[in-house]
């Protein structure tokens, strides 16, 4: 759907899912992520677009993520996640950094989702620690991350040591994270790549948080389920 | 409708004696779950293959053979054979034995197993995995068929003026199921064939398994076999039985915690919502299985899941009797009245050689004098066309 259709409708709001890695209530992780959301939600109203905000607390789906880890059982929270995610228009990932690592309760979150579950989709990534060496945890481990997601994420990251807080910088990073990402999904990149180039991806049947669930008839593999050889339709 | 019990051969630490069986004493454990499976009115007992410890499952057919001559209704099957790394010359061979042995209670299921390193072990790579199981299938159905192969593919070594014999019982090939958990290639292979399609049904929500089983049946009538309604669908389901509901909770719960694939992960609780398993009172677990006929339709065959995680002997045999006595016969009474006239049947080679020849006798190949080969000369066999 274009920004002009989105205007003129007047009613669907973009889908903005925050995920946050933050363990404490409240929690710091979750207050920047919180910024961030609030701040596309405020820039998107002066430009007179809605922002509808789910936000998805890890902390509340821990066990359900180790018990994905360790087998393949969706919990109902995780199926919710999954569903908020799979029709997002965009998201803030906000993780906290434990020994100059995103949590492993975030990166497990993330390494449980389909491979194809994110495609395209415009990521912001965030990051709180305390001590600002942990500075570059987001653009040298998050990015990869997501990279291999092969998500949008914006140019800025967002990281917040204690002493950010109190700084107009961190309003500034969170205003510039804030732009960029409204500006992806106003141009419906996500979608775009979808309808376009869905099928240059890999994906498995039912992959996708069980969307992917088309059938391609035409290729070797299903001329070779219904009688022949391999060789003949393989390639040397 | 055929209910049944189907085993992986694991040989595990019973967790709650700490005692390992050997594989002497599981291997005659396995003979008396299955005699016994008979004893109490099931009707199938099926044996996975594997190649590695802590199974013992290496041979199917040996066994099989041998079950089928300690029994006398009991159908003998596979959970599953290996179409990735077995030959399917030697699948067509020893399965057309033990159909002879066991007079035709026999059939077999086919997957591409689990284990990544029995691949290499038998001189396969594994990426290949499900090009080699479509392209050994459909020589393996040519074999059973053709008394006479001319073949040429990729993973085998050609062959020209092959026989494989002994020639089916009957000249009927053995009933097969495609077993597959998410690969729609393999439900389309069963469809085209008309063979039966099999969803393991364990690990993952009914749903999921849902999806394939209706792809088949829709490619099942597309490819004029009937109507997706007559396709022939098979459920696998893990199920504990305890009179009371409490009890079969509290006896279960240490095998599930320790169990191998799921154990240490999910709760019991948990993976009873989230996927077929039922652990209860027979009512209960009466109740769970009737729900997979709300989602899949008729059905022709629902195995069970009761013997692994180092479960003992006794406490598998009394799962039989408890099975046997008071959850499948209510279970039958319940789907009898629930089934469409219009749904296939249950296959058994009664019913492949009513379909094949009507009334008529059966074919009974009679080999000609033994030259050494088949690609000379007259056919194989007398009564062929030559």
């Amino acid at each position: 759907m274009t920004v002009q259709q989105r205007r003129s409708e007047g009613a669907q709001p973009f889908r903005l899912v925050v995920v946050s890695g933050g363990t404490s209530d409240p929690s710091s992780t979750r207050m920047l992520a919180d910024r961030i959301a609030d701040r596309v939600r405020t820039l998107a109203e002066d430009r007179e677009e809605k922002v509808a905000t789910d936000v998805i607390d890890l902390r509340e789906l821990a066990t359900e993520i180790s018990t994905a880890l360790v087998s393949q059982l969706m919990g109902p929270k995780m199926t919710r996640a999954i569903e908020l995610l799979g029709r997002a228009d965009a998201i803030v990932a906000s993780a906290p950094v434990y020994k100059a690592a995103p949590s492993g309760l975030f990166s497990s979150f993330f390494h449980v989702l389909d491979n194809d579950l994110l495609i395209a989709r415009p990521v912001v990534l965030a990051a709180t620690a305390g001590t600002a060496r942990h500075a570059l945890v987001v653009d040298d481990q998050m990015r990869s991350l997501f990279a291999y997601l092969r998500t949008m994420t914006v140019p800025t990251s967002v990281f917040a040591a204690t002493e950010d807080w109190n700084s107009k910088e961190l309003g500034e990073r969170i205003t510039r994270a804030a732009i960029e990402v409204l500006l992806l999904m106003e141009s419906g990149f996500a979608e775009k790549v979808r309808s376009e180039s869905w099928k240059s991806y890999q994906h498995e049947y039912g992959s996708a948080g069980g969307t992917e669930l088309e059938i391609d008839l035409s290729t070797d593999l299903m001329r070779l389920a219904t009688g022949g050889s391999a060789k003949p339709n393989r390639k040397a | 409708m055929q209910f049944g019990v189907f085993s992986v051969s694991d040989i595990t630490r019973d967790p709650v004696s700490g005692e390992t069986p050997t594989e002497a004493e599981r291997i005659d454990g396995i003979l008396k779950i299955a005699v016994k499976a008979e004893e109490v009115g099931l009707d199938v007992f099926a044996i996975g293959e594997h190649h590695n410890p802590p199974f013992f499952s290496s041979s199917p057919t040996t066994l099989l053979s041998h079950i089928s001559a300690l029994t006398e209704r009991l159908i003998v099957s596979t959970a599953t054979t290996l179409i990735t790394t077995n030959d399917p010359v030697r699948i067509a061979e020893e399965y057309a034995m033990l159909q002879h042995l066991s007079k035709g209670r026999m059939d077999l299921m086919l997957g591409r197993g689990n284990t990544a390193p029995v691949y290499p072990w038998f001189g396969q790579d594994i990426r290949q995995g499900l090009p080699l199981a479509l392209e050994h299938y459909n020589l393996l159905h040519r074999l059973w068929r053709e008394d006479v192969v001319d073949w040429e593919g990729e993973f085998r070594t050609p062959l020209q003026g092959f026989t494989s014999t002994p020639r089916p019982l009957d000249d009927v090939a053995p009933f097969v199921w495609h077993g597959s958990i998410r690969t729609p290639e393999i439900a389309e292979q069963a469809a085209f064939y008309g063979n039966g399609y099999f969803a393991n049904h364990i690990f993952w929500p009914t749903s999921h398994s849902k999806r394939l089983v209706d792809f088949y049946r829709q490619r099942f009538e597309h490819y004029g076999h009937g109507t997706r309604k007559q396709a022939i669908v098979g459920l696998g389901g893990h199920a504990y039985i305890a009179k009371r509901s409490q009890d079969a909770v509290d006896e279960f719960r240490p095998y599930f915690n320790e169990a191998p694939v799921y154990g240490h992960g999910p709760s019991l609780e948990e993976f009873t919502k989230g996927t077929p398993l039922s652990v209860g009172s027979p009512q209960e677990v009466i109740d769970k299985t009737l729900t997979f006929h709300d989602a899949f339709g008729d059905y022709q065959r629902q195995m069970f899941l009761i013997d692994h995680a180092g479960m003992p002997l006794k406490m598998v045999l009394n799962q039989l009797d408890l099975l046997g006595e008071e959850v499948v016969p209510v279970l039958r009474k319940e789907l009898a009245a629930r089934r469409d006239p219009e749904s296939a049947g249950a296959p058994t080679h009664a019913g492949l050689v009513q379909a094949k020849y009507g009334d008529a006798p059966a074919r009974q190949p009679r080999p000609n004098a033994n030259r050494g080969d088949n690609t000379a000369g007259d056919m194989p066999y007398q009564d062929d066309e030559s």
